[in-house]
């Protein structure tokens, strides 16, 4: 990533003219700041961005974002700016700020200024091009650092979500003495199904499980690594002395797997979670007896 | 490094302590067979809860000692095999088909004395 000091090497005099003119640029900026904050902010309201945050707030914003922004057009470094932008992602995200407004926010104060640079100089406009000429590359510059800044916040907060999901997803539950269920809602990726196959043969260990219900309703659709790695969980739970049965399959995974070839020979599959339960209930020796005569049906 | 073999009741019970060398497998499943017609015994538990590497020897001699042993008459159970040695076992595809495993040593002196076939898991030689 060059900042702006790439060209510079290039032509030298150029340069000299690029930072007198931004200089030029950045003091009128300075000068007219009040109006066109104000300007802005109305444009904001106007154009219904930022509806999640009060005035004020958009005007506080407004006027910080302004002085930074003013600020990485005169020092042509783009830290500071980077920094704000990741704090204020961070501040806006929750609130529920969207992409499109963010871009549309700097892409409108990109525009006020060129607007007011248009009033400014239109009498000579051989100097407009070239003040132009010096603003725009800059002001684009600009408005990628927030944009990206913000996206890159929004990516850090979903790779966190992900994460924390991930370590939620995989609970083992022990239902009676020596039965372990394990009920599995979303997709397995590899890394999920290595974090299952741990949790799994731990659990039954720790529970001392003989019996292990893995019931896989919620999951939509399985693929060939994950398949051959489920068939492999089922036989190092046997090699602990457990006995795993699977259920919830939907016809699509059971087509799926089928049609790869997955050697389902060595599973236990039932149909769904209840006659997993009965199953396991069967193997460990327990008996359900409804107590009360009155009740539906005896079991 | 011998393996001490126990008799307790009708089983025996070889308690591995240490990693083997592929001579000190062959000579437990010798030991094995032989005690277990000299000693009159009903089942045979191995226990490898100290192993943290189960190779493909070892899993071939395990198999074997089972199966040696059903021709003799008893029954054998592998337990305490750990999780992660019976994960990097199935993935390198050693899964001691045909022979009985067990949690721990309770859960195998439990599945060889269990009245008929109740709630012991039977070994599997069918792959479907």
């Amino acid at each position: 990533m060059s900042n702006g000091q790439g060209q510079a090497t290039a032509t030298e005099p150029r340069v000299e003219s690029t930072a007198s003119r931004l200089r030029e640029l950045v003091a009128h900026l300075r000068q007219q700041r009040a109006q066109l904050r104000e300007e802005w902010a109305r444009l904001i309201t106007e154009a219904q961005l930022l509806t999640a945050m009060t005035k004020e707030e958009i005007f506080a914003e407004a006027t910080s974002v302004y002085d930074n922004y003013v600020e990485a057009l005169e020092t042509g470094t783009y830290e500071a700016l980077q920094a704000y932008a990741r704090n204020l992602s961070e501040r806006i995200i929750p609130r529920g700020v969207e992409t499109h407004e963010v871009v549309g926010i700097v892409l409108l104060l990109r525009d006020v200024l060129a607007r007011s640079l248009f009033a400014k100089y239109h009498e000579d406009f051989t100097k407009l091009n070239r003040i132009l000429d010096a603003y725009e590359p800059a002001a684009n510059r600009i408005a990628i650092t927030v944009a990206v800044g913000f996206v890159q916040e929004r990516e850090r907060i979903i790779r966190e979500q992900q994460e924390a999901i991930r370590e939620l997803s995989t609970p083992v539950l022990q239902v009676r003495e020596r039965l372990l269920i394990l009920p599995i809602i979303g997709v397995i990726d590899p890394q999920r199904a290595r974090q299952l196959t741990e949790q799994l043969l731990r659990g039954i260990r720790t529970n001392r499980a003989k019996v292990v219900v893995l019931d896989i309703t919620g999951v939509p659709y399985i693929d060939s690594p994950v398949a051959n790695h489920l068939v492999q969980t089922v036989e190092a739970a046997r090699l602990l002395g457990a006995i795993v049965i699977v259920t919830g399959l939907s016809p699509e995974i059971a087509q799926t797997l089928v049609n790869i070839g997955v050697d389902l020979g060595k599973m236990n599959t039932v149909g769904d979670l209840q006659g997993g339960i009965e199953e396991a209930e069967r193997l460990l020796g327990y008996k359900v007896v409804l107590t009360r005569e009155s009740a539906a049906q005896p079991a | 490094m011998q393996v001490p073999i126990l008799k307790q009741g009708p089983y025996l019970i070889a308690t591995v302590q240490s990693a083997l060398t592929d001579d000190d497998l062959k000579e437990l499943r010798n030991v094995l067979v032989e005690k277990v017609g000299h000693l009159r015994s009903r089942g045979v538990i191995v226990d490898v809860t100290a192993l943290d590497v189960i190779d493909s020897f070892a899993t071939r001699t395990l198999r074997d000692v089972a199966h040696m042993i059903r021709l003799r008459g008893a029954e054998t159970v592998i337990v305490g095999i750990q999780p992660e040695v019976a994960f990097s076992m199935v993935k390198l595809g050693l899964t001691l088909e045909g022979v009985a495993t067990s949690l721990d040593l309770e859960e195998g002196l439990a599945y060889l004395g269990r009245p008929g076939k109740a709630s012991g898991r039977e070994g599997r030689s069918d792959t479907g």
